[in-house]
């Protein structure tokens, strides 16, 4: 357990959450070998999923207490491992759990975190990170002003998915739970799970609606396409507070943050808060008939 | 039920946003944390229904009065600034580890809400730090919250990447809120006239006991010092003419030319 660099490795019900992958991608860039933490119930299996993406060593935690993520039995088993070890980064995902965590972890070691981040490189062993602030109007270039756990949490699809390596090989080492179940106050009682839909901000295509598809009925060619070019399906707010889809799909600044491939914007403007979330998109094709929409400023394409 | 909104004050989401020599000014008034209204809301709907009273709290410089102005007139019962010239420069953790003092000064609180970020830095982190500072039940993500005070436990849905996490916990608790939670009030007219005579108190580090080694620019792990735009976007917009038919057609051959499909 000498490597330098961790990466958390986030899994819900078993399936490795592919913002984690991108997290070993970039570590590797970083240089020197990568160690990865993996939590969970009955999750052993997935070690060798993480070392074909590019760990060379799994620190597995296998116990109830750690089916679900959950902050408390997490953290305090993270924050031990990083205080046995001390490595010099922590990388996880910029996901809800990836955010709980690092914030937890930050105050039990006595450091910080540089959140959302879309640029990394090491000078001298230090991190010097991208990361984007209001709502990606502007950049600002972030690093730690003290020593410790750099702790950093990646954007979703800011980073390349590392081509996985079955022929890698790695240690695997189990470790046991900090906390017992009666030390921990938050339980899982039950979920609610969308089915069968792609996550917008894992989604390499995006097609969205705005006020400009007219009506809830002008989802539907938006879905279909979606759905034919295995993308998810986006909105603006305008079009969500018209109660034509839920919020759920809404992009933008009091929306999801989206880095698709492709994000094609159906009667969108391309107020600033609608780009706020989708700037960083790699192609924008805008559909719109007003050609002085600002939406035509980000667009590769226009129709 | 003793609440406290943990709040901030940021640029309009509309403003436009500069930055020269590496100042960032804006050209609106800064308002209320959007995401903060939904955390305002709730803790006077918890207010509305167990009793007790809503204390909102904010960090920031004195001109961040307006936000908690904001605040008093949706309905808070108090609001405090947290403002101090040490205080400037303090990152996220910094900015929990005050606002945890602050919770302790107050006393028996039962409640903490917090927004899903702030606007500006759009972190996320304070929620968490400040629950894991106080040693208290950490719920963030809560579209749904129903409090049982005399038992002392909470009921919440979470909203997750995959879908909505029902969980239940202990009181005291930090509550981090997401938009769904609720439909955020606007200030009423009687609401407005309290807030304009209201005294807001105004506490120092001396105030919070606050460890000089932990706040401002000298406690922060993490610094930012060069802030600048993005890259503007190479290459202009290509408007591709024609029928619906054939725009879509030389559309889908660019994308592909382009190997984007
Ligand atoms: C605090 C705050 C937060 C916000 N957060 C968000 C956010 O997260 N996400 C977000 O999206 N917005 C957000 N907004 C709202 C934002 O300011 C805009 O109101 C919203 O994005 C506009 O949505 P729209 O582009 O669909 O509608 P409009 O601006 O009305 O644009 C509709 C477009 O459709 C075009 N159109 C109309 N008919 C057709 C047709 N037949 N064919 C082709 N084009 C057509 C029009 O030319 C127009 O450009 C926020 C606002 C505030 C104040
Ligand atoms: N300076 C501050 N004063 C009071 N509350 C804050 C402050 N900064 C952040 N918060 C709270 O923490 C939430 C998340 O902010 P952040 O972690 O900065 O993105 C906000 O929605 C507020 O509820």
């Amino acid at each position: 357990m000498t490597n330098k660099i961790w990466v958390f490795i986030e899994q819900f019900k078993g399936a490795i959450q592919p913002a984690s992958l991108e997290a070993l991608g970039a570590a590797r860039t970083l240089g020197g070998g990568v160690t990865a933490l993996l939590l969970g119930q009955g999750i052993g299996a997935l070690a060798q999923t993480v070392i074909a993406h590019g760990a060379d060593e799994v620190l597995v935690a296998d116990d109830a207490t750690l089916a679900d993520f959950r902050v408390e039995p997490y953290a305090a088993l993270v924050a031990k491992l990083a205080q046995e070890h001390k490595p010099a980064i922590l990388l996880a995902a910029a996901t809800t759990a990836g955010r709980d965590l690092s914030a937890t972890v930050a105050v039990e070691l006595n450091t910080g975190v540089i959140a959302d981040v879309i640029g990394l490189k090491l000078v001298d062993g230090k991190v010097q990170a991208v990361k984007p602030v209001y709502a990606g109007k502007l950049l600002s270039d972030v690093t730690f002003a003290k020593d410790g756990l750099q702790l950093v949490t990646l954007r979703p699809r800011a980073f390349p998915k590392p081509e996985p390596d079955p022929a890698r090989t790695g240690i695997v080492t189990n470790v046991a739970p900090m906390l017992a179940e009666d030390a921990i106050s938050v339980k899982v009682v039950d979920y609610a799970i969308e089915q069968g839909q792609v996550s917008l901000t894992d989604a390499k295509i995006i097609v969205s609606g705005g006020r400009g598809v007219g009506g809830p009925e002008g989802f539907a060619p938006i879905r279909e396409l979606a759905q034919t070019l295995g993308g998810a399906v986006g909105a603006s707010r305008a079009a969500v507070d018209a109660g034509w889809i839920p919020y759920a799909h809404q992009v933008g600044q009091t929306g999801k943050t989206v880095s698709p491939d492709l994000y094609i914007a159906v009667g969108i403007s391309g107020s600033i808060q609608h780009q706020a979330g989708m700037r960083s998109s790699k192609t924008i094709v805008a559909i719109n008939k007003d050609p002085e929409a600002p939406i035509f400023k980000l667009a590769r394409y226009g129709i | 039920m003793n609440i406290v909104a943990c709040v901030k004050q940021t640029p309009d989401s509309a403003a436009k946003i500069t930055v020269e020599n590496g100042k960032v000014t804006w050209d609106a008034a800064p308002v209320l944390n959007p995401w903060d209204e939904y955390t305002v809301e709730e803790a006077i709907r918890l207010k509305e229904k167990h009793g007790g009273k809503v204390t909102a709290l904010c960090l920031g410089p004195e001109t961040a009065k307006e936000a908690l102005k904001t605040c008093i007139a949706m309905g808070c019962d108090e609001a405090i600034l947290l403002s101090d010239p040490a205080f400037e420069g303090s990152d996220a953790l910094a900015t929990a580890y005050l606002l945890a003092q602050a919770i302790r000064k107050l006393g028996a609180v039962d409640l903490v809400l917090c927004g899903k970020q702030a606007i500006d830095g759009d972190t996320g982190l304070v929620p968490m730090a400040l629950a894991r500072l106080l040693g208290w039940s950490p719920i963030s993500y809560t579209m749904y919250l129903e409090v049982d005070p005399v038992a002392r436990t909470l009921k919440a849905t979470r909203l997750l990447e995959q879908g909505k996490q029902m969980v239940t916990a202990k009181l005291p608790a930090v509550i981090g809120t997401v938009k769904e939670i609720n439909e955020p009030r606007y200030p009423s007219f009687m609401g407005i006239r309290k807030a304009s005579k209201a005294n807001i108190p105004i506490w120092g580090a001396a105030d919070v006991g606050a460890d000089p080694a932990k706040v401002g620019i000298a406690g922060s792990a993490t610094k930012w010092p060069t802030i600048y735009p993005p890259p503007t976007r190479e290459g202009t917009v290509e408007i591709i003419e024609g029928t619906p038919e054939e725009a879509a057609a030389k559309l889908v051959d660019r994308l592909i030319a382009d190997k984007v499909i």
